[in-house]
């Protein structure tokens, strides 16, 4: 089973300050991680496997210090890292060509995993694009995933419904954070993983056409949260008191 | 033209809204689709579309792959410079797929469309709550997708006139396939429309002390209880309409009350529109604190029985 995982480094957003003058996000120094629910993703890969054998490939278009992040998936139980360098402006349609470009080069694949999302930007917008890209069938928000020799049968999970799909190879499948606890690699792992290859290629190699953007951020505002800030810690009844009296006031006790 | 689409026809009709204001403002009209339904039509048109097609196929249930097609075989007979598409699960797959095969760009979760300089604009929270980034197209189309409630619909105008076109469509068959269809336990609350929301999160240690918000909800008249990720989704105490949070549901009642939530980033994504917002929380360094209006230190199993009655006997 040749898998292919799509990763992204992100910013950690717990770990995002804002800039008190401006409200905005200083995202300067944050500290940098493989996205969430690609670890999930990463963790479906291993099971897959596990029970079929076969190769995971990660590819990840980002800064060259996104191979550091790479060697912990390489730890997890990633067989080889391919890493494309991002250029300076890019979108969702240049990203989504270049993975595609990859891939095309890796050549063979069965399955190509994405997280349902990423940590930073949030739009589940690359699974879907690459599927549509290769023109082959999509599962998103995969919640279990299980994988016989000529096919994958995937539940996916749609709040008030769940609906489970059948797809024969190959397939893209976008994993969800409540698939699965991604597994913690063991200090051996970790030493071993230095062995694998991190193979970085440059973006000119994967796509012969000029890509240009298709949407351009202009802006990243602050959210301005105004809120009182009113604390009660003392006494618990002069505490209840007082902010059923608050709330009365403004209103929405009625 | 300005294409709308949505699988939701609620959704539709929110979308049609922001649609003919765009469609004035560039002097286009408004086109919405429906897959299969005549029912919808009349509606769409009443909510102000100007032409409605109704694309006939054999296919009814959503698959991203073909209903994808079915868009694409619409949009090469129309010159379409800008979709909208409810941003459900199904939008946000069914958007990003078509912008791939279109090469177009593609904005998932817009909370807000204006035209700078004529070109499209759109605002979209990201870094899980922390900031609003403004983005911008460049060529067309251009494909967008809108929570739900982001725009109110245009009250419906029976004078309304638009044109209904039936199109037979010729789907592009995907290799994979619906085996089940199953749904899933829910309580049938609709966080979404609530203007009391009561929330708890895992300063709770057992299911059975839900009942403590719940209570605090009915003398309050909201009766919308709702809760953090947790809750839902590891704990499964609730059923996953209570879900409030980034990857649950974005509200925006007058009043929320967050009872035993830390306030982490990502659940702030999901109620930061509220009115005025409540906590409750032991910690009096709990980060829920910063969003809030009003908080009370202390141990959400004393003051939620006191707080209930003490509103109790306020509001009689
Ligand atoms: C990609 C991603 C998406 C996410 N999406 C969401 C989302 O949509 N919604 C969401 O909610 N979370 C989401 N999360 C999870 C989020 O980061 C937090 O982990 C989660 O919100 C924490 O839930 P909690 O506040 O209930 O629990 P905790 O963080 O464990 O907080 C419990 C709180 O209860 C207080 N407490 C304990 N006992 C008492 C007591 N007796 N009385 C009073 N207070 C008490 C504690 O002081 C603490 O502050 C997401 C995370 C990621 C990475
Ligand atoms: N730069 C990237 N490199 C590799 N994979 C990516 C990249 N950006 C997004 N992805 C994949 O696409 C998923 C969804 O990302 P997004 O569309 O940004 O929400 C992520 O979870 C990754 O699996």
């Amino acid at each position: 089973m040749n898998i292919i995982l799509c990763a992204k480094q992100v910013v950690d957003v717990a770990e995002i300050k804002i800039d008190p003058a401006t409200k905005k996000p200083v995202l300067a120094g944050v500290p940098q991680k493989i996205s969430d629910m690609d670890k999930n993703a990463l963790e479906e890969a291993i099971k897959i496997k596990e029970k079929h054998g076969g190769k995971i490939t990660v590819v990840t278009v980002g800064a060259p210090d996104a191979k550091e992040r790479m060697r912990e998936l390489l730890a997890m139980g990633a067989d080889e890292g391919v890493l494309l360098t991002q250029p300076p402006q890019t979108d969702y349609h240049m990203i989504a060509h270049l993975l595609a470009g990859a891939i095309k080069k890796i050549g063979s694949y069965d399955i190509i995993l994405c997280g349902e999302a990423s940590i930073d930007m949030f739009s589940g917008q690359i699974g879907p694009r690459l599927a549509g890209l290769l023109n082959i069938p999509q599962i998103t928000y995969a919640q279990q995933i299980t994988v016989e020799p000529t096919k994958v049968v995937s539940e996916k999970n749609l709040g008030e419904k769940s609906v489970t799909m059948e797809s024969p190879f190959p397939v893209l499948l976008t994993v969800t954070k409540e698939s699965n606890q991604p597994r913690l690699p063991s200090l051996m792992a970790i030493l071993a993983s230095s062995n694998k290859p991190i193979h970085e290629w440059s973006t000119t190699d994967i796509v012969s056409q000029t890509l240009q953007p298709k949407v351009q951020t202009l802006d990243v505002k602050g959210i301005p949260m105004q809120r009182k800030n009113i604390i009660f810690q003392d006494d618990l009844d002069q505490s209840v008191g007082k902010l059923v009296n608050e709330l009365a006031k403004v209103g929405v006790l009625r | 033209m300005v294409l709308v689409y949505s699988d939701d026809p609620k959704l539709i009709a929110e979308l049609l809204n922001k649609a003919s204001d765009l469609a004035k403002q560039l002097q286009k009209k408004v086109i919405a689709v429906t897959i299969g339904s005549e029912q919808h039509a009349k509606d769409y048109i009443e909510h102000g579309a100007d032409v409605v097609i109704i694309a006939q196929t054999t296919q009814q249930q959503f698959k991203a792959e073909e209903y994808t097609s079915i868009l694409l075989s619409i949009l090469k007979e129309h010159s379409n410079e800008i979709v909208l598409i409810g941003s459900n699960k199904n939008g946000k797959e069914l958007a990003s797929r078509l912008a791939a095969r279109l090469d177009a760009g593609c904005v998932i979760d817009a909370t807000n469309i204006l035209l700078k300089d004529k070109k499209v604009t759109t605002e979209r929270v990201v870094y899980s709550g922390n900031a609003i980034a403004v983005e911008q197209f460049f060529g067309s189309p251009q494909i967008i997708t809108i929570p739900p409630r982001v725009f109110d619909p245009l009250p419906k105008n029976p004078n309304h006139k638009g044109e209904i076109i039936k199109k037979t469509v010729d789907v592009e068959q995907s290799a994979s396939k619906i085996i089940k269809v199953q749904e899933m336990k829910s309580e049938g609350v609709n966080v979404e429309d609530a203007q009391i929301i009561v929330s708890c999160g895992r300063g709770f240690k057992k299911k059975e002390d839900i009942r403590l918000v719940s209570e605090l909800a009915d003398v309050l008249k909201g009766r919308t209880v709702g809760c953090s990720r947790p809750i839902a989704a590891d704990l499964k105490w609730l059923s996953e309409d209570h879900w409030i949070g980034l990857s649950g549901h974005k509200v925006k009642p007058k009043l929320y009350v967050a009872c035993g939530i830390s306030g982490q980033i990502q659940h702030i994504a999901g109620m930061r529109d509220s009115g005025v917002i409540v906590a409750i929380n032991k910690d009096p360094e709990a980060l829920i604190f910063k969003s809030a209006d009003y908080g009370i230190v202390g141990d959400l199993y004393e003051v939620l029985p006191k707080l209930t009655s003490a509103i109790k006997e306020k509001i009689g």
